[in-house]
């Protein structure tokens, strides 16, 4: 019995491979301006733009990301996401500190792999319990790991509020603590991390993934290697969302501590692939920037239309309603989520432009 | 996969939120508003929180409308603000921040007051690349009372270590003298979060030197349910306790200690245990209960009859509930906003009379003189204590004032303000400032110009 | 020894508390397939309901009855609104929905009864007493009375009740028990309105315990791993795992907090709840879903 999302990855099915390798090629075109503009953003934007916007979500994207291998691809479902974040962050830091000669990607990648290997460790329950179960018991890892930083000053170099941060960011001599520094980090780092993933659930682990999320015991029985496939899941996932967690941590907010990586946190990764599209990557871009860009548009929206009008706490509570009302609306109006919207509205105006 | 998509969204968003940020800035730039003060206010009126920080926004914006109304503004310069709502966590202060750190209309930011410790923590080295001082009241940095070290970190009045040793000498007068602490056993129960074992340190070397125990008991957040800690409590029967809560840990560990029967007049409450908003969900059972505080409550101050007379009886209050005028809460905004409005006028006087920047700001703050005199004219004497603030010393104060429940309200039980032993604790705080300079690679500035 | 005791009362007492939260989800769990993360804006809102009241002079008899209107029309319109749209949709997807309620409840809630800290009466006296050399806090006890009379009456109503075999004919097989013409969406929503019941007498035990804040939303934290370890669609289960789970944190708060540096409370019950599961898969009182290929 699968809980979790079940939709076929769009270009799966091997019917369509020569239409899809025409709409790859269009695609590709597509990725390389896009790439190009966002390079180019920190020309035009501001401070603002860069550090409470866009930072945050190309972080967030890439944690969604990181989850939806796991969730929208091999079918476990996990609420310990900011956990893995902060394990990232935490041993990230510690990569940085202790072991000053370590280019930053290098640190980057190895926090990452740190929190790969916990999240192998957290995995584990999933060989035995599923579904809704299995969501409860990632929880365990979520509040362990929160507890963890928070309680033992090593990990934060025994600084007075057990928080951390970033030690100077620079990578071949280039300082990247500007905005604009701190901005391409994390776009460089994104658009890498994006590209292996879309080969690797290309390949035979992201078969053995869906083949797992779709029925695991069946595909047990016709000889999938289950056990292993899931653990796979769990590291690949939790490297990621750990290299994200660090991203957060040091070109996003500069100084943290575990609470930033709370429960909330967790929800807000869920809710940005559930929105955006489990089993899709563009998803989680979409996804990401309705969690991010919906609360800071409103929240302009709000104090624009309304400032000084209505009383800021009834303002701010109606933000706070209207944000639950349209995460709702969606889920009910969108079970594929916003991928497969753009995804339909997309092919019509293909087929538009071809007729 | 389709990043085209995610190009189309962005832009989309791009242009609503321009859309909106043009609306929200689109207030048309008059001549007049140039010659105004902006002053950004980050506010958290949803979340956990909400209680505790709405009377303080009305403190301060009641102060400011006072000062704009009956002073006309600071030397003739108007205080123009608006609010952001932070929801008291790290990630949405720090959009706000962003969001407001440009100044409004032509007019700069002169100090940005983060309301919440771990936003404080998270914007202290962009406040210095920004050059826009932090002021945080009773919470923040402790270290950054090293102002060599940060430049930009204001911890003003009273520390989380001054707090610490204010509770300590306060138990000393009780108990006769300091010499009188010897044996006794101090625990503090602490909310188990980097605010509450900020006190940690100072409360070891505190114990260590006058020879009381020192017990420390953490309560996992939010604190709902404390019935082990205070089962503790009972078996180690300490003399006195030191509660260090944050919200709903306050009230429950009142009632906790009720039921295990440990005398409520021998807790003392910290700084944020010790409002109106955490005693009364307690009920009758936190009669007597003590609370050591910056901010002492009380509407019969000088500056309470202006607001009253000015602000309140006119209808201009930010106020809700008229319950609160005087609270603790309502006083700390009336503190924080005594402070920035006195800053900003120990700046002007040496900058000129306009609308000053974060940079002028900041000199304005390390060369803030509230004297006895001083506050006497802004008619607070009593409710913020004389504060000299300089580069080597961005706290100032360090004196609390020991408040007691009577069921009803507040009243002042210390021997006024209660000193802490900065001399004590001070070489400790430059330690830890200088350790995290050498650890950021920053050279400390020359503290004599 | 009489400490320990002690901490293991304290604890169970507290536990009870939990359960009562727990309870409020089974309902739910048994009837609608969901995880409602909602339940505890819903205890927020029914306590900010009565106090609210309350504070404007309205007396007890005339309050409880109005709130406990407020919260079935609340729990019915999430049924309606939310949750039947939302049908066969993965468990996750659900999950995550009442959360979103839970955002509209919470907001809501404050925006018409304000963000104010209440105080909340019950005239409860909170003053402990000794049975047997142990201290014991009266108004723990009268929260696990309380408990009890719930715990028999919705049992007395699951089992006796025309609706109450209706709806066990309902979870044991949905298909043949609308072949019978058991009407599923009236069920729904007297359940609905039986969780929003349940919220109302939680919300007040716990306001009356720390204060009626904005903190009552937390309460869903511990009565999660209550519902593991006692399994997802079993008053009973909810009622022991709370008992299990509220003694487990206190001696562990107590012995490992000593050993590991205290706050152990935040994830010793997840931990606990997990060692239970994997063991047990579908908790202790829980009905394991049987898997067809």
């Amino acid at each position: 019995m699968s809980t979790v999302g079940t939709e076929t990855i769009e270009g799966f099915s091997s019917s369509r491979e020569i239409a899809q390798s025409a709409r790859d090629r269009l695609r590709a075109g597509s990725v390389v301006v896009l790439l190009a503009a966002l390079t180019a953003i920190p020309l035009v934007a501001n401070d603002y733009w860069l550090n409470a916007v866009l930072i945050p979500f190309l972080i967030m994207s890439l944690t969604a990301l990181g989850l939806n291998l796991l969730m929208g691809y091999a079918g476990q479902a996990s609420l310990g996401s900011g956990g893995f974040m902060s394990v990232g962050a935490y041993a990230t830091y510690n990569l940085l500190l202790r072991l000053p000669e370590l280019p930053l990607p290098v640190s980057l990648l190895l926090g990452g792999v740190i929190s790969g290997l916990v999240g192998v460790i957290a995995g584990l329950p999933s060989l035995r319990i599923k579904g809704f179960y299995l969501v409860a018991s990632t929880l365990a890892t979520q509040f362990l790991l929160e507890w963890l930083f928070n309680q033992y000053g090593w990990f934060s170099n025994y600084s007075t509020s057990s928080s951390i941060s970033a030690p100077r960011l620079a990578f071949l001599g280039h300082d990247l603590s500007s905005p604009t520094g701190r901005y391409l980090l994390t776009l460089a780092t994104v658009v890498v991390v994006t590209a292996t993933a879309v080969r690797l659930v290309r390949s035979q682990t992201g078969r053995t993934w869906m083949a797992i999320r779709d029925m695991d015991t069946a595909a047990s029985v016709i000889g999938v290697p289950v056990s292993a496939g899931k653990l796979k899941a769990f590291f690949v996932s939790s490297l990621v969302i750990g290299i994200a967690g660090a991203l957060w941590a040091f070109a996003y907010l500069g100084t943290v501590d575990a609470r930033s990586f709370n429960l909330d946190r967790s929800f807000q990764v869920m809710f940005a692939i559930i929105i955006g599209g489990m089993g899709s990557i563009s998803g989680n871009f979409l996804g990401a920037a309705f969690m991010i860009f919906l609360p800071i548009l409103l929240d302009h929206l709000g104090s624009g239309v309304f400032g000084g009008a209505i009383d800021p706490g009834q303002l701010e509570n109606f933000q706070k309603a209207l944000f639950g009302a349209l995460i709702v609306w969606f889920l009910i109006k969108e079970p594929r989520g916003l991928a497969a919207l753009l995804s339909r509205a997309w092919t019509q105006l293909v087929s538009r432009i071809n007729r | 996969m389709s990043l085209w998509k995610q190009k189309r969204i962005v832009s989309k968003a791009v242009g609503l939120a321009a859309l909106a940020l043009s609306a929200a800035v689109g207030t048309s730039v008059s001549a007049e508003e140039a010659k105004t003060q902006y002053f950004p206010l980050a506010t958290f009126r949803v979340g956990a929180y909400a209680s505790s920080g709405i009377p303080v926004w009305a403190g301060e914006i009641d102060y400011f409308r006072y000062i704009n109304e009956v002073e006309g503004g600071i030397n003739g310069i108007k205080l123009v603000w608006d609010e952001c709502e932070t929801n008291w966590e790290v990630e949405k202060g720090v959009e706000c921040y962003e969001r407001v750190k440009a100044g409004k209309n032509g007019s700069p930011v002169p100090i940005f007051l983060p309301h919440g410790d771990p936003i404080s923590k998270a914007l202290t080295e962009k406040s210095v690349a920004d050059k826009i001082p932090l002021v945080t009241i009773a919470y923040g940095r402790t270290e950054a009372i090293d102002g060599r070290v940060f430049p930009y970190s204001f911890p003003v009045v009273f520390s989380f270590w001054s707090e610490a040793s204010s509770a300590v000498n306060f138990i000393a007068e009780k108990v006769g003298g300091k010499d009188k602490l010897k044996g006794l056993k101090i625990a503090t129960v602490y909310h188990d979060s980097p605010y509450g074992k900020e006190t940690q340190v100072p409360l070891a070397h505190l114990a260590k030197t006058y020879g009381f125990e020192d017990i420390q008991i953490p309560v996992p957040h939010p604190g709902n349910e404390q019935s082990a800690q205070w089962a503790k409590i009972r078996q180690l029967k300490p003399d006195w306790v030191f509660l260090r809560g944050w919200g709903v840990m306050t009230p429950v560990a009142i009632k906790t200690a009720a039921k295990v029967g440990f005398p409520v007049d021998h807790i003392i409450g910290g700084i944020w245990s010790g409002s109106e908003e955490d005693v009364r969900p307690a009920g009758a059972v936190g009669k007597g209960y003590l609370a050591i505080t910056p901010f002492p409550a009380g509407a019969n101050f000088e500056i309470h009859q202006k607001l009253k007379k000015y602000i309140l009886d006119k209808g201009l209050s930010d106020l809700k509930d008229p319950k609160s005028f005087g609270s603790v809460y309502y006083n700390s905004g009336v503190d924080e906003a005594i402070v920035a409005v006195e800053a900003i006028r120990t700046a002007q006087a040496h900058f000129g009379v306009r609308p000053i920047n974060g940079e002028e700001a900041q000199w304005g703050l390390e060369h803030l003189d509230l004297s006895e005199k001083r506050l006497a004219e802004i008619g607070a004497t009593g409710l913020q204590q004389p504060l000299k603030l300089s580069a080597k010393d961005h706290e100032g104060g360090g004196a609390g004032k020991v408040l007691q429940w009577d069921g009803e309200k507040w009243n002042v039980v210390s021997n006024g303000w209660v000193k802490s032993d900065r001399d004590l604790l001070l070489p400790l705080i430059y330690e830890r400032a200088a350790a995290y300079a050498r650890e950021k690679g920053i050279t400390p500035r020359d503290a004599t110009n | 020894m009489s400490f320990f005791i002690e901490t293991l009362v304290g604890g169970l007492l507290a536990g009870v508390m939990y359960s009562l939260v727990a309870i409020g989800f089974v309902l739910v769990f048994k009837a609608s397939g969901v995880f409602n993360f909602a339940q505890g804006s819903m205890v927020l809102c029914a306590a900010l309901t009565f106090v609210t009241m309350r504070d404007k002079g309205i007396d007890f008899w005339l309050a409880a009855p109005i709130t406990l209107t407020v919260m079935v029309l609340i729990a019915i319109a999430v049924e309606r609104v939310v949750l039947r749209p939302l049908v066969n949709r993965p468990q996750i997807t659900l999950f995550m929905a009442t959360l979103g309620v839970s955002f509209v409840i919470e907001g809501l809630a404050q925006i018409v009864m304000g963000a104010s800290v209440h105080e909340l009466d019950l005239g409860i006296v909170d003053t402990p007493i000794e049975i047997g050399g142990v201290q014991v806090s009266q108004f723990d006890l009268v929260a696990a009375g309380t408990a009890g009379i719930l715990v028999v009456a919705l049992s007395i109503f699951f089992n006796k009740t025309r609706v109450g075999i209706a709806l066990r004919a309902i979870a044991d097989d949905p298909q043949a028990a609308l072949s019978i013409g058991i009407r599923l969406q009236t069920l729904w929503q007297i359940v609905w309105g039986v969780a929003g019941f349940v919220s109302l007498v939680a919300g007040l035990l716990w306001g009356a315990r720390q204060g009626v804040q904005f903190a009552l939303t937390l309460v869903v934290l511990k009565a999660l791993p209550v519902l593991i370890i006692g399994g997802f669609t079993s008053i009973t289960g909810a009622i022991v795992g709370g008992l299990i789970v509220g003694a487990g944190d206190s001696l562990a708060e107590i012995y490992l907090g000593s050993l590991l540096g205290g706050s152990v409370s935040t994830w010793f019950a997840y931990v606990l709840a997990v060692a239970f599961l994997l063991i047990r898969p579908a908790g202790l009182f829980g009905e394991a879903p049987i898997e067809r290929i």
